[in-house]
């Protein structure tokens, strides 16, 4: 299988566009028709074939377009990559698990060829090829946890694991929804998650915790997340607030099935051997509605679980005020027959 | 899934005496790839099928993190247990098939340490065999003190000395050798971290002195897998699984759960992680809890038991598993 790459954009004029086939494995998260949080972890251990669970760090046609976003996001704010200096091991880790994974999974692209500690990686969609020293940091043109997620789509948390608890002490962070690395780092599990609502009175946090520590090499998880969001933008950031923010209020009752996005975020779990510490890429994946309304079961259920979710989760996920408009739009979309059970399309 | 571990079928490929009580196994992969590389302090947990019974026991990786060909251990024989170190000792052979665990990591060095200070007493040198080479590769500074009966006993004495003449003191009990302990804790720089594996008594010692001279709590690390103990048999009755059967006498809680067919969470088996900690609905008799994980009222309670390691002597006990 070969991948035709867009050429496309995050921001200004946003060409962002989604494939018939992009569409089609879409990580459409409803199993039912309504949403209830909940930590609804499994295995991260491959998938239907080409849908985006099949490989550990699925390449798809938005990658070499993410990646020169991710590298403009960067260039105007270099503390979205940070790394506290016992994480250097961490990066390695990631940097080896990312390269090892890749060339076994997509032979066509990616390249890695060892010889002891002398590496040799090549990038083929990037057109990068890089000889190095595995361990050796001056032979690399940044640090190993960036070099590498410069060439990976998806948010990266590197976490420290002591003290039976988890520490945001490195990562790479430029297509959050929302969070921030700069005001994250250095905190524990608890820590970074406190402004969510409800949730931790159910105490699932907790639970979370004890089976995010529980995750042991060769064991990695995965879970999904969503949100919604007006434009294919990435960068969502709280920085960057200003700009997006105001976004919000440009939708209108027919432009709302081309601008506002279903945001899915692929998040997946993997144990560090190296460092014993962790390592949490949050993959996210957009989606128009005018697009999702392609696939009849989504459609119907989309509008079923937006109408219904209760009003401090859409205020949390910053789409109180324009549910509205989306409801309205998707109820054109629900002719209220029953949907199956499961996230897949009938 | 059983503590969310893979398992490796592995054969051995080497078996080395060292001394009258230790001897040196070495394993590689049966089908011929690489082992996962792991972090120093790491242990796996080796599966032995003993007549009858199968029993999982945990020993620490000593080998070189990075070095992927082969995997070693040191098992120390206990003649007064209940049989894995004895099965080791007396049954595996060079060539045979066993099968182990990923590598799982519950005393791993913090990486933020200035300085790593490590204190072990007898085996539990295992660990930080492996740590000094992690260390060793990435420049860490570290320090090590290291206890044991003799120079016959002392597995791994002359290696440690050689390879790191100015960081590894020895201390042989028979010549009245003692560690100054106090005054080691109070000379050592900001940020040094501690790590203690061996006997109880040891961990202790280290942790009361620690904590009396007002080291932080996170500062101080220490391993100690307790291997279950033999008692009398008793009744279980699993609830959720509708199952009740006999927990004999040289048998643990958990290798009973599992001969039953159950897959019952666990990391560690030895009294420390806290994986297998299991809600108890009703017990007609006394928990005789012997892990580290449950607080003391939590102990009294009687509402949870620790089944690696933790036994019942009464009628029955029933279990929420
Ligand atoms: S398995 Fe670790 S405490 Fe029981």
């Amino acid at each position: 299988m070969t991948i035709q790459f867009n050429d496309e954009t995050f921001r200004d004029d946003y060409t962002f566009t989604n494939s018939e086939r992009a569409i089609k494995r879409f990580p459409f998260p409803f199993h039912e028709d309504s949403y209830m949080y909940s930590v609804n972890m499994e295995q991260h251990q491959g998938g239907p074939e080409g849908s985006i669970y099949e490989k550990r760090f699925d390449v798809d046609e938005h990658y070499i377009s993410e990646m020169k976003d991710r590298a403009l996001v960067l260039d105007e704010d270099p503390l979205r990559c940070q790394s506290l200096p016992h994480m250097t091991l961490a990066g390695w880790d990631l940097l080896e698990l990312i390269m090892v994974s890749k060339s076994e999974d997509y032979p066509d692209l990616f390249e890695l060829h060892r010889d002891g500690n002398n590496w040799h990686w090549i990038n083929k969609p990037l057109g990068i090829e890089q000889k190095f020293v595995f361990m050796d940091e001056s032979t690399l043109p940044y640090g190993p946890m960036e070099y590498i997620t410069r060439q990976t789509q998806g948010d990266f948390a590197l976490l420290d694991q002591r003290d039976e608890n988890l520490w945001m002490d490195a990562g790479t962070v430029t297509t959050q929804a929302d969070w921030s690395l700069d005001f994250d780092i250095g905190m524990n599990f608890f820590e970074w998650h406190a402004p969510v609502p409800l949730a931790a009175e159910m105490g699932v946090f907790k639970r979370a915790l004890k089976f995010l520590l529980n995750i042991q090499q060769g064991m990695p998880a995965r879970r999904l997340n969503w949100t919604m969001t007006v434009n294919p933008l990435l960068d969502t950031s709280p920085e960057n607030y200003h700009k997006w923010g105001v976004q919000k209020t440009t939708l209108t009752p027919e432009n709302v099935g081309q601008k506002q996005y279903l945001r899915v975020e692929l998040q997946t779990f993997f144990r560090l051997p190296r460092s014993n510490g962790m390592v949490f890429p949050i993959r996210c994946y957009l989606i128009s509605l005018e697009d999702l309304v392609t696939i009849p079961k989504w459609g119907r259920r989309l509008h079923r679980v937006i109408r219904d979710v209760p009003e401090e989760l859409a205020t949390y996920k910053g789409f109180i005020d324009n549910r509205p408009l989306i409801v309205d739009y998707l109820s054109k979309f629900d002719d209220g027959a029953p949907t199956s059970d499961g996230v897949w399309p009938d | 899934m059983s503590a969310g571990t893979n398992k490796i079928g592995v054969v051995v490929t080497d078996i080395v005496p060292l001394n009258e009580l230790v001897t040196r196994f070495k394993f590689e992969r049966a089908d011929g790839g690489l082992l996962p590389t792991f972090s120093g302090g790491a242990h796996t947990v080796i599966e032995m099928k003993d007549g009858e019974t199968t029993r999982l026991n945990p020993y620490s990786l000593m080998s070189d993190p990075a070095d992927r060909h082969a995997y070693t251990i040191s098992v120390r024989r206990d003649d007064a247990g209940r049989g894995g170190s004895l099965f080791l000792h007396k049954n595996v052979r060079i060539g045979d098939e066993m099968v182990i665990s990923y590598p799982v990591n519950l005393f791993a060095l913090d990486l933020r340490a200035h300085k790593h200070l490590m204190i072990a007493g007898g085996i539990g040198i295992t660990p930080f065999l492996a740590q000094i080479k992690q260390l060793s590769a990435t420049n860490g500074r570290f320090e090590l003190h290291y206890a044991c009966r003799n120079q016959a006993l002392g597995s791994y004495v002359d290696d440690l000395t050689t390879a790191h003449p100015n960081n590894v003191h020895v201390y042989f009990d028979d010549d009245g050798q003692a560690l100054d302990l106090e005054n080691l804790l109070d000379g050592q720089p900001l940020g040094t971290h501690i790590y203690i594996c061996g006997p109880k008594g040891m961990i202790n010692w280290v942790r009361d002195t620690a904590e009396r001279l007002g080291w932080p709590r996170e500062a101080v690390h220490y391993e100690e897998f307790l291997a279950p103990q033999s008692g009398k048999p008793f009744t279980v009755k699993l609830a959720k699984s509708d199952l009740e059967f006999e927990v004999g006498e040289h048998q643990s809680l958990l290798e009973a759960i599992e001969a039953a067919g159950v897959d019952a969470p666990y990391l560690c088996r030895g009294g420390a992680c806290g994986q297998c900690e299991t809600d108890v609905l009703e017990a007609d008799g006394e928990i005789l809890h012997r892990d580290h994980w449950l607080e003391d009222d939590e102990k009294e309670s009687g509402k949870k038991i620790m089944p690696c390691v933790s036994r019942f002597e009464g009628r029955i006990i029933v279990l929420d598993r």
